[in-house]
């Protein structure tokens, strides 16, 4: 195999549609007698619906009909299910359109058909629902005390699941003996995604076939086909063919089966015609899937040494009003394993509670739970540092897992298979000048100036796996790859996969893999995914999986290509397979170049089959699909520098560097740009994005106007650079890269603010970290300072 | 109401309602989708094209307050086959992930380099302030408007 | 993102417009959009007629020159103010305070008397209007009459303009003395938090005249007195800028939001009062 290819910055071929504005997004398809619907959605986080009266809206010209979630369920349309299951998980029915109650603000009460959008949105307002409106609840930790409202009541005390890890008794006994504990009360904020292409969906059903056509805003098709066709609509499979385009970014929030595409396919059927849904961002805000929003306290222990001995971790997790598909593992098996992180912890244990409140459905958001937990240990370990009065780039090293240490077992059911940590760390500290970084901070400080320097030295879990572990731990999904490979007699290459690119560039990097491995240019490669109708069963693109799990299904395929093709090239060639070999796009025979068959003339013979081996099947093509034997495990130094203005409490990010190790690169461009995009997102968490509750469980940041979103003048230019420890397991050796940026950056971008605010004696300050609580924080631990 | 709307050099007239938004007009009159809506309260910028030459937020403006005038969209920035250098200095710097904000971006970066031929990070990153990229985290959508300003001076483009 | 119906006015003058708006109880007037079309898509507004100002434009959308003042005509657009020479060189915090306006989308098509007429008490042009002391011309169906700054702006959402009169030029008095328009943006809506204009000029080594108004912090933008008190006449110090800025919320009762409650806000409007005086002194 030549690497013409694998490793290089090559420029996306998927670009040129989308700088022309030829980019195909479900909004953009309109299909002949296309009608659009409009939900009329509660107001109300918690209140009982008393009555629904439709008869104006039905009126109103241009509506073809009202439908109220007694329909569905009368039709048989089912609730939609939960994906991971938890030991003595509650899991309360989830309707499409809800029936007795509404469970938070934005829950769809009624849908409404009309010719066009516009029509649709004004019957809407013309639909007259009478609500009991009840006391709700928003925070996870106070939806736990005794009296608060309750969500469902098949969920006593608000209670989905408890679940631990680690050993109890080990850890308790850890803390015991340490030589110093520090123990830190954490708020991980809420995040809502915001995708900046709003979700949407067409459905259009044929009375001929009785086949429905789903397109659709999601990270994996097959996903989708399989959760609505058997556990929601009650259709065959094969009825159901689902259609993800172009997708303009989905950071987990497409991962999921939403409520408007149970609808649009029910309406569909219905009506004999095409139904479209398309989001206003205000939609966005109330019904895309949350992240985080954890209430954690957490420990740590350390012996004289300083040495890490135990951490201790207690978290009351918002799931929102209804489970949603991954929503059980996220606070759990990717949250409570990822707790070692890069440090030698001998001893940790977890606790978490789900908790249902009456707020949107919280579940994967870039990182999922890994975010969360490199938060807590990064910020801990930082603070644990500060009180030791080390170094906290020291503190990390001196507990960093030995790289003669792998595979390294971790108290918390993860095994590290490989992993370097000490070369990311010193090559971020000559990055960023640690020494003189430190010294400019200090003599800063004697001006009144506030610089902080945070550190992030994270480890995260990524391309789930393998399928029989994530079962036996509760998914009801496997975590597999497929990918099939087909040849066309002209040697032009299509490949499927299962994999879906919104924004990720498979088109570009599969190809390059597939390129090297046929001999062939990147023009010869056609990526094709996003369909049901056209790809084998695959499980889609989340969890930084398409690198690590997805790609090494195309090699296994391509793998089986290049062997049929030596058996026709040794036919052709009257050798034996075994004297041959495959470089460059030919068959050769070794040590006669000359006596050679090329690839393109190989897959012409294989579909003409004329002058063909007797015992092999014509054509050329093959699928394979991939079970990985465990997660890889990319890692990484993030170093944040900041400066805090006191007189307003506004952070800017002076610096921000990066060292990160996924393994070999794909293709470093992209790699890059993944990168770019995780450290904005994390350190947005960081400082600016919060999902803000009133006490009724009112949504107050619910458009661009109270959430902040990083625009182009909140941030600075990255400086980021790599190591390269290949992932022992996978063919390629790659590791994900699409949520370490964001699994990193925050904790060091909060780490920090923190820094820069030890001089007023502030030692911790939740996220966000907004001027007015960093200006407040500043007041109240310099009162002198207050008045000035 | 009867609206004509030159878009890219050809004539739209359509009979539309008077409350129809200039971004739903190019969209579903023209069919022209290349201009994307990403939200309701005028900030993210993905709908931005340019109206009598000047950047705007075609979500925040009315198809019949448009009549008359000439819009470019993202579908008419390149000349036949020959890519807008803006277009090439996204494509050349990854300056675009799923691509959805994007054309809102090129047609902003024409107008900021229009009025600034030479600008400084700082100055792209203020300019470019009315448009949300949730991909990118920025980076490379400066390095991208760097590479276009450079070309469109007349520059030789250096490697990285 | 789907305005409700109304009947669209696109008259073609002052006059028309006014008997439109007098014609029609449950009116609105529109000219760049910026304030009502994103509230329209919300359908939080939900006029019956809306009358566009569009075929106004060539009429009232000018910079003129008027020696002592600048006439500013409704219809102009942020970006006209900003890049007008004139405007940077005798009204400099105009051009600076609009420049700081939403984004550069947003100043192609906001106009000025749009946006003060509609008085979003964290807007930032109010700011600019109160300290340059400018004149707003109003019309009527009975009229032309002038108010000053200092009487347009009402509270919330309220100014001098009433029903049935239409906003048709703003008249900036000429000033070479210092300014400065310091603003802390809304992290989500870049609205101003805070905001505060200084005009100030010297007279040696002390302050002459002065002028400080502060927007985003009230129900509307209003003249920070007391600042203006403490600072006239005094012999300029960095100290002085500070103890004067102080007083930037005497007798105000600071607007509390999600993101910032009163005492942060009232900090700010002091913390940006004092940057502004020394920017303003430092261009004098």
């Amino acid at each position: 195999m030549g690497e013409k290819f694998f490793g290089k910055p090559i420029k996306r071929k998927e670009d040129p549609r989308f700088i022309t504005g030829a980019g195909n997004y479900v909004d953009d398809i309109t299909l002949q007698r296309q009608s659009y619907v409009a939900m009329v959605r509660s107001p109300h986080a918690h209140a009982t619906i008393k009555s629904i009266n439709v008869d104006k809206a039905k009126a109103h010209p241009g509506v073809i009909d009202v439908i109220l979630g007694q329909e569905m369920l009368d039709a048989g349309i089912g609730s939609i299910p939960v994906g991971w299951l938890l030991d003595g998980l509650k899991t309360p029915p989830h309707y499409a359109i809800t029936v007795d109650k509404a469970r938070h603000q934005g829950e769809i009460v009624a849908a409404v058909i009309a010719e066009d959008s516009y029509t649709a949105e004004d019957a809407a307002d013309l639909v007259e629902v009478v609500y009991d409106v009840h006391s709700a609840v928003a925070n996870p930790a106070k939806a736990l005390e005794g009296g608060a409202p309750q969500v469902h009541s098949d969920a006593p005390g608000n209670v989905t699941f408890n679940w631990q890890i680690g050993d109890k008794a080990a850890t308790d006994a850890a803390f015991a003996s340490a030589a110093k504990t520090v123990k830190l009360d954490l708020r991980n904020n809420r995040l809502i995604p915001n995708a900046i292409e709003p979700r949407a969906s067409l459905a259009d059903y044929n009375r001929g076939t009785q086949e429905y056509t789903l397109y659709t805003t999601s990270q994996n098709p097959h996903v989708h086909r399989l959760i609505i066709a058997a556990f929601v609509m009650g259709i065959p499979e094969n009825k159901l063919r689902v259609i993800s385009p172009d997708v303009g970014g989905g950071f987990g929030s497409k991962i999921f089966q939403y409520p408007e595409e149970i609808i649009v396919l029910y309406a569909s059927k219905k009506h004999k015609r095409p139904v479209k849904w398309n989001a206003k961002r205000s939609e966005s805000f109330l019904t895309d899937s949350h992240g985080r929003d954890h209430v954690t306290t957490a420990e740590l222990a350390v012996d004289a040494n300083a040495n890490i001995t135990g951490l201790r971790v207690k978290t009351a997790a918002n799931m929102g009003a209804y489970l949603t598909l991954f929503a059980p593992a996220v606070p759990t098996y990717l949250y409570g394993t990822l707790l070692a992180g890069t440090y030698r912890t001998p001893n940790i244990h977890c606790e978490v509670t789900g908790v249902f409140t009456h707020t949107t459905p919280v579940d994967a958001y870039r990182g999922a739970g890994r975010p969360e937990a490199t938060y807590l240990l990064e910020r801990i370990v930082s603070y644990m540092a500060q009180e030791l009065k080390m170094d906290p780039a020291e503190f990390r090293k001196k507990n960093f897992i030995g790289p003669d240490q792998f595979p390294y077992q971790t108290p918390v059911a993860l095994a590290y298979d490989s992993g370097n940590y000490v070369p990311a760390l010193e090559k971020a500290l000559a990055m960023a000048n640690y020494t003189k970084l430190r010294a400019d901070q200090a003599e800063g400080r004697k001006n009144g100036r506030y610089i902080g320097i945070g550190f992030s030295t994270y480890l995260e879990a990524c391309g789930l796996a393998p399928s029989a572990v994530v079962g036996s731990l509760g998914a009801q999904a496997g975590q597999w790859e497929s990918s099939l490979v087909r040849v066309a007699p002209t040697g032009k290459v299509e490949v499927f996969t299962g994999s879906h690119s919104h924004g990720q560039g498979h088109e570009t990097a599969f190809a390059q893999i597939v390129a090297d491995r046929l001999g062939v240019t990147m023009e010869d490669v056609e990526i094709v995914h996003g369909d049901t109708a056209k790809m084998p069963y695959g499980w889609g693109t989340y969890g930084s999986r398409s690198g690590p799990v997805g790609t090494s299904a195309i090699v296994k395929a391509v793998e089986k290509v290049v062997n049929k093709g030596q058996k026709i090239a040794a036919h052709l060639l009257e050798a034996r397979e075994e004297d041959l070999e495959f470089l460059e796009g030919k068959y050769q025979v070794k040590g006669s170049p000359d006596k050679a068959v090329s690839f393109g003339d190989i897959a012409l013979q294989a579909h003409l089959a004329h002058n063909y081996p007797a015992d092999l099947e014509p054509g050329l093509e093959a699928s394979a699909f991939y079970d990985p034997a465990n997660f890889v495990y990319p890692f990484g130094t993030h170093i944040a520098v900041v400066e805090v203005f006191p007189d307003t409490g506004k952070v800017e990010i002076l610096r921000y560097i990066a060292v990160d190790d996924c393994g070999p690169q794909i293709n470093p461009l992209i790699v890059q740009g993944q990168v770019h995009g995780g450290i904005a997102q994390g350190a947005a968490q960081a400082l600016f994005e919060n999902a803000l509750y009133d006490d009724n469980a009112q949504l107050l940041s619910s458009s661009f106007m109270e959430y902040a979103l990083p625009r182009a003048d909140s941030l600075p230019s990255f400086e980021i650079d790599h190591t390269i420890t290949p992932s022992p397991h996978n063919p390629l050796g790659v590791k994900g890269i699409g949520e370490a940026g964001c699994i990193a950056s925050t904790a060091a971008v909060a780490n920090a603010v923190n820094d820069a605010l030890e001089p007023f004696g502030i030692r911790h300050l939740d996220m966000p970290l907004s001027p007015p609580r960093i200006w407040k924080a500043i007041q109240d631990a310099v009162p002198a300072q207050a008045a000035d | 109401m009867k609206v004509s709307i030159k878009v890219n050099g050809q004539n739209y007239t359509r009979d539309i309602e008077e409350r129809t938004l200039l971004v739903h007009f190019l969209r579903e009159q023209a069919g022209l989708t290349g201009t994307h809506i990403g939200c309701e309260t005028s900030l993210c910028g993905a709908c931005t094209v340019l109206l009598n030459g000047n950047a705007v937020k075609s979500c925040t403006v009315l198809a019949a307050s448009a009549d008359g005038t000439e819009v470019t969209t993202v579908e008419g920035l390149a000349k036949g086959n020959e890519l807008h250098p803006i277009q090439e200095g996204f494509w050349e710097k990854h300056g675009l992930q799923c691509g959805f904000c994007t054309p809102g971006f090129l047609m902003a970066t024409v107008q900021l380099l229009e009025r600034n031929p030479n600008p400084t990070e700082d100055e792209i990153r203020h300019g470019l302030e009315g448009n949300y990229c949730r991909c990118t985290g920025y980076h490379n959508i400066v390095k991208a408007v760097q590479f276009a300003a450079a070309k469109m001076r007349g520059e030789a483009i250096a490697a990285d | 993102m789907y305005p409700a119906k109304f009947t669209y006015h696109a008259p073609w003058s002052v006059e028309e417009a006014i008997t439109l708006m007098n014609e029609n109880e449950d009116s609105k007037l529109i000219a760049g959009g910026h304030s009502l079309l994103p509230t329209m898509k919300m359908r939080l507004a939900t006029p019956a007629h809306l009358i566009d100002m569009k075929n106004l434009r060539s009429l009232l959308s000018y910079i003129h020159d008027k020696g002592d003042h600048i006439a500013i005509g409704s219809l102009t657009t942020y970006h006209q103010i900003e890049s007008s020479s004139l405007v940077k060189q005798a009204a400099a915090i105009l051009a600076q305070t609009v420049s700081e306006v939403g984004d550069m989308q947003v100043r192609n098509m906001g106009t000025l008397g749009g946006s003060i007429a509609h008085a979003d008490p964290a807007g930032d042009p109010p700011a600019a209007i109160l300290a340059s002391n400018a004149t707003m011309v109003i019309q009527s169906s009975g009229g032309e009459r002038t108010v000053a700054a200092s009487d347009f702006f009402q509270g919330f959402f309220e100014t001098a303009v009433g029903a049935g009169e239409i906003l048709k030029e703003i008249r900036v008095p000429k000033f070479s003395g210092g300014s400065s328009y310091q603003k802390f943006k809304h992290p989500a809506s870049g609205y101003a938090v805070a905001g505060v204009a200084v005009c100030l000029t010297k007279n040696g080594g002390n302050i002459g005249g002065v002028s400080v108004s502060v927007t985003g912090v009230s129900d509307g933008a209003y003249r920070a007195n007391g600042v203006e008190a403490a600072l006239t006449g005094q012999a300029f110090s960095e100290a002085l800028a500070a103890s004067a800025a102080a007083h930037a919320i005497d007798g105000i009762d600071a607007l509390e939001d999600p993101f910032a409650d009163a005492a942060y806000r009232g900090q700010l409007a002091k913390t940006l009062a004092k940057r502004a005086i020394i920017a303003a002194w430092n261009n004098a």
